[in-house]
């Protein structure tokens, strides 16, 4: 039973109304007006944290036990002006805007223009990446061949590991002191560089300390005029708590939780970074401190339950920083994406499933809440009371906690070079991005949209949207005898996009490392210190890059489809096949109807799509995998789409699988909506014929209707199907379970239906959270509700 | 080998025996129930379905149709069963989904490669194979060869049977077979009769002879007004008391199967309004129970 505490407080956060806070903009104006310059550029970016350490109003809403927020309060977000510099309109159109809005007040604008504006209209990175960038890569970005994570939200994508649950930011201190002291400025040429970092992460350790400290001062502040005695003793802690943690290692469950909310909040104060940040691996780190403290009778089971949703709260307070343009297009909602891992395996390999795990699957069920996202990490140790768990959960159809394939991850990881221990000990962040937790950085870098190189390859190069020519001449396409022509100028024209999109993230991964180091974050992942480097320049002990392929479906079945009926079968030819692309299939409804109807569809465990599947796979890793990056590592595949399917369907025609022009495209590496026709099972073991091992991670809806999984037989089903899944390798799946009439009733009343979560791609939202053309797509996502009644 | 003629296969099957399973639907049966929701499965040849409400008119059908079996008659298709060699292309090629060839002849082989596609799924979930149909013991000589190919390979089978057929049929199989879910319709002869078109004694000998043998699972349709009175329950419930059966499920009548019917040009005797009230059904469950026998509502 939640306490009224958590009731109280968990009412807050979901009511409160996401809005603009001028006063990081501000403070941050203030840093560089004062030090630019004047202290090299680290430095400069560790005062910009001090000083809104300093300086930022501090809260602590009624009842909470856990402290810190963002902004003055909850929901209130601050802006990032020295990485999107928004203009007056942005203002009015994400204040107007129906979804995903955050109202702006008018002196909040007054300050924009006056202020912000002026000082950084061509300073911010979003302006510098674009001068940047050729033509070449703007008219690809434009037409929505690519993406790019950087333009708005800082480079970040990771999450923590054990270390602040074992050490101080004293300790941190300390390390780096070391580190400094131990730089050779006669034979090091970078030691200068070094020095400054280090520097620079110091004076960030200060900041996170000079947080605590004040927080404890308020505390204490208020516990002195609270007339409550009972509060009154809580704040006492609270006061207690802070002036320990962040300074000093946690000795308690409770202060495990205050240290990494300090750190998290500083992480989302220093800069934007994608994925905010996340615990990563909690039950692992908060079980010593649980069974410690349970077993000397200091805490108890409920105690901590109120402690940890107090957590949840904290998560759910912070909306994700507004987005505009393509960036709102690709990632359109207010999830920051902190996704708490639970389960896997530990360090030695050993089930890593504790009385935490447990605690947490209670919290996620019982406070419903959109943040902080989650998972559960099965492996083959995993006991079955644990899958049964999590999917008891995730039948109920809040979309959490997604499912993750623990070994699969862990081989992934051991694939891209990490050691077994750092690779056990990693996990999932974001939607579905394997890391090794703290001490890798993993850069998303843009989704890439797959179906839309084989538009231009049909159309030699051409992109009809744009009518320009952003492809290479690869020949007539009506011209090819065979589909191993037509793939091979397929193949041309992939490397030629990803070409240009690898050029321009060098261009921007350099901007980052010198302009806009993280030396907080740095201080967080393993091996910046030890070897004086940012975060944002090759620190961390890995450094992996990520392009994101979409609409692997829709290209499958659109290829499937010209191989056998162009091809093959020869019943109809490519001009003709051309023409209904053309025309969107006006005055065409045979070949429509052919395309779609009588052609093989990936999904069905039907070689004969699969195995273009494969095929276009295999091309796209080939392409992709083991070029370098700017940081040492190299990049990697992903293969998921957040909301971005909806977008890139947005800017192509239609395609050679039936799919009406400007529709999305399908999402992750689900099959294309309605193509699966042979129920869950044949969806899987589709999926599973790509070789997820070979990537950083994959995203796999299925969508149930309530009946399926209803009764024990259904839960048992489904824990089965997942466990069938992840023994054929597959690296993730999720669960929308709801059935397509609740979803087309929500859509026509959204009043009635406030509290309706759905999956979408790797993390919930709010099925009114959503716009339209998304509704539709997870309404049309096939639903699986096969009985026994035959056929 | 000759193939045998087969409906469907339906993956994902999950309430037609224990854990994920494959179902086979076999073509044929000898009773002709009148709530049966596969009337396709009754006749063992194959036949043309047709979705009216899908057809556009365009012809299509009409001109590839090797033998001239389809003709439009005053706005509507139709087809000659004389003429039509049931060569499935005028299915094939219709681009409106509006006509399919229902019944596939199927060898041991290509039955069994489909089969083992789930095999994962099978063993996570102690699940397996289930034939269905129809009345699968109609294939029992074909039948025997993929059961013993399962029971090689470790795959669990259950056949789903109306009971309907020679007791040797049983006897060819009931070594490889892991569970029967065996349907009684109705206690009373004479309306067994008039609602199946056959008598029930074959079929409550047969259960009484493969129950000394076999694992059993009795299914009894309950249709309302039909069978679902006292006397009937009470008398299933003296006939099993006396068996070794290992559980009774009870399936509620629905109608989902009634569209089928217009789209085979057959009739549908029932009025579609025979669905049991939950309440009927616990008290159903209820005498079971009483009696010390393991009920369950729902396959």
């Amino acid at each position: 039973m939640m306490t009224e505490r958590v009731k109280i407080l968990r009412e807050q956060s979901v009511r409160a109304i996401p809005h603009i806070s001028m006063e990081r903009a501000i403070i941050v104006d203030s840093v560089y007006k004062q030090y630019e310059g004047t202290v090299s550029i680290p430095v400069l970016r560790a005062l910009v944290l001090k000083e809104l350490m300093l300086n930022k109003k501090l809260c602590i809403n009624d009842g909470e036990l856990i402290v810190g927020e963002r902004g003055e309060n909850p929901a209130a977000t601050c802006t990032y002006p020295e990485l999107c510099c928004h203009t007056l309109q942005d203002f009015d159109v994400m204040d107007a805007r129906k979804r995903i809005s955050f109202k702006v007040d008018n002196k909040s604008k007054k300050i924009q223009e006056d202020l912000i504006i002026p000082a950084w209209e061509k300073k911010s990175m979003r302006y510098r990446i674009l001068e940047n960038m050729t033509d070449q890569w703007k008219d690809c970005y434009v037409a929505g061949m690519f993406t790019e994570f950087m333009e708005q939200r800082g480079p970040g994508h990771t999450s923590g590991d054990d270390k602040i649950f074992k050490n101080g930011f004293l300790d941190f201190k300390e390390d780096i002191a070391k580190a400094i002291s131990k730089l050779d400025f006669y034979d090091d040429d970078e030691a200068l560089d070094k020095k400054n970092q280090l520097e620079a992460m110091d004076i960030a350790c200060d900041s996170v300390i000079i947080l605590g400290n004040r927080y404890s001062a308020y505390a204490k502040e208020l516990a002195q005029k609270e007339e409550n005695p009972k509060r009154k003793k809580e704040l006492l802690e609270i006061a207690e708590i802070c002036k320990h943690v962040p300074a000093h290692a946690p000795r308690n469950f409770r202060e495990a939780l205050q240290m990494y909310w300090f750190a998290h909040i500083c992480v989302i104060s220093e800069l934007n970074p994608w994925d905010a940040y996340n615990p990563g691996r909690l039950d692992q780190h908060l079980n010593p401190f649980y069974q410690n403290e349970i077993e000397n009778g200091e805490l108890t089971r409920d105690e901590a339950i109120e402690l940890l949703e107090c957590f949840w709260v904290k998560f759910n307070n912070q909306p994700a920083p507004p987005k505009v343009g393509i960036t709102l297009k690709e990632s359109g909602t207010y999830t920051d994406f902190a996704n708490i891992n639970i389960g896997g395996v530990k360090a030695d390999g050993q089930d890593g499933v504790n009385d935490v795990s447990y605690l947490l699957l209670y919290v996620i069920d019982e406070m419903q809440l959109l943040q902080p996202s989650s998972n559960a990490q099965i492996s083959k140790k995993s006991p079955q009371k644990f899958v049964k768990a999590a999917c008891e959960i995730a039948r109920k159809g809040l979309g959490q906690p997604s499912m993750f394939n623990a070994d699969a991850v862990t081989q992934e990881l051991i694939n891209a070079g990490k050691s077994l221990e750092d690779a056990r000990c990693g996990g999932t962040s974001g939607c579905v991005e394997a890391g090794a937790f703290g001490k890798e950085a993993y850069i998303l870098t843009g989704y890439f949209n797959l179906p839309k190189v084989m538009e231009i390859t049909l159309n030699n190069g051409i992109d009809l949207m744009t009518g320009k020519k952003l492809g290479v001449e690869t020949g007539d396409a009506s011209k090819f005898e065979t589909y191993n022509e037509l793939f091979e100028a397929y193949k041309k024209q992939l490397k030629h996009f990803i070409d240009i999109k690898m050029r321009g993230n060098r261009v921007i991964e350099r901007l980052y490392a010198t302009l806009m180091p993280v030396p907080f974050l740095s201080v967080l992942t393993s091996d910046c210190i030890s070897k004086g480097k940012d975060y944002n320049a090759g620190g961390a002990r890995y450094n992996t890059n990520y392009i994101q392929g979409v609409g692997i479906g829709t290209i499958t079945d659109a290829l499937t489809a010209i191989k056998k009926h162009v091809y093959e079968d020869k019943n109809i030819t490519m001009n003709e096949l051309k023409e209904a692309i053309k025309t969107d299939f006006h005055g065409h409804e045979d070949i429509l109807k052919l395309l779609k109807n009588r052609t093989p569809k990936y999904g069905n465990d039907d070689d004969y799509a699969d195995d273009v599947m494969r095929e276009i796979f295999t091309s796209y890793y080939s392409e992709v995998t083991g070029r370098k990056n700017g940081k040492g590592g190299e990049y990697r595949i992903d293969m998921l789409p957040t909301t971005c399917h909806v977008y890139f369907g947005s800017v192509i025609g239609a395609t050679a699988n039936g799919r009406k022009a400007y529709m999305p495209v399908s999402e992750g590496i689900s099959p294309d909506k309605g193509a699966d026709i042979n129920g869950p099972t044949a969806v899987l073991k589709s999926a599973a014929k790509m070789d997820h091992l070979k990537t950083g991670g994959t995203l796999l809806n299925q969508k149930f209707t309530p009946a399926v999984v209803q009764g024990e037989e259904g839960l048992n089903n489904l824990s089965n199907l997942v466990r069938s899944y992840f023994r054929l390798d597959g690296h993730h799946i999720q669960f929308n379970i709801v059935s397509s009439d609740t979803l087309i009733a929500a859509q026509k009343n959204p009043d009635d239906y406030n509290d309706l979560i759905v999956r979408v791609a790797g993390y919930s939202d709010y099925f009114n959270n959503l716009d339209k053309v998304l509704q539709d797509e997870i309404i049309g996502r096939t639903a699986q509700s096969f009985g026994g009644c035959g056929y | 080998m000759e193939p045998s003629t087969i409906i469907n296969i339906q993956k994902y099957s999950i309430h037609d025996g224990p854990g994920i399973r494959t179902t086979v639907f076999f073509k044929g049966c000898p009773l002709n129930c009148w709530w049966c929701h596969n009337p396709e499965s009754q006749n063992p040849r194959p036949e043309i379905m047709f979705f009216e409400e899908r057809c556009t008119g365009c012809s299509t059908c009409i001109k590839r149709c090797p033998t001239k079996a389809i003709e439009l008659f005053q706005g509507h298709l139709v087809t000659y069963e004389k003429k039509c060699t049931l060569c499935g292309k005028c299915c094939d090629l219709c681009p409106n989904n509006a006509r399919e060839l229902v019944g596939t002849d199927i060898t041991v082989k290509e039955l069994m490669s489909k089969l083992i596609k789930d095999e994962v799924f099978y063993e996570e979930s102690n699940g397996g194979v289930t034939f269905s149909g129809g009345e699968p013991l109609m294939h029992s000589d074909y039948l025997i060869n993929v059961l013993n190919i399962c029971k090689d390979r470790d795959i669990h089978t259950t056949i789903d049977t109306s009971g309907y057929a020679p007791f040797e049929q049983f006897e060819k199989i009931i070594d490889s077979v892991d569970l029967f879910l065996f349907d009684i319709k109705h206690m009373n002869n004479e309306k067994h009769l008039e609602y199946t078109g056959v008598e029930n004694t074959l079929i409550l000998d047969n259960l009484k002879k493969l129950s000394q043998k076999g694992n059993i699972y009795v299914r009894m349709p309950i249709i309302a007004g039909i069978n679902d009175d006292d006397e009937n329950i009470n008398m299933a419930i003296n006939f099993l008391s006396n068996l070794n059966i290992t559980q009774v499920d009870l399936l509620p009548y629905h109608k989902m199967g009634m569209d089928k019917y217009r789209r085979l040009n057959m009739q549908y005797k029932l009025s579609g309004f025979e669905k049991p009230t939950d309440e009927i059904l616990d008290k159903i469950a209820e005498k079971f129970k009483k009696a010390g026998i393991k009920i369950n509502i729902g396959g």
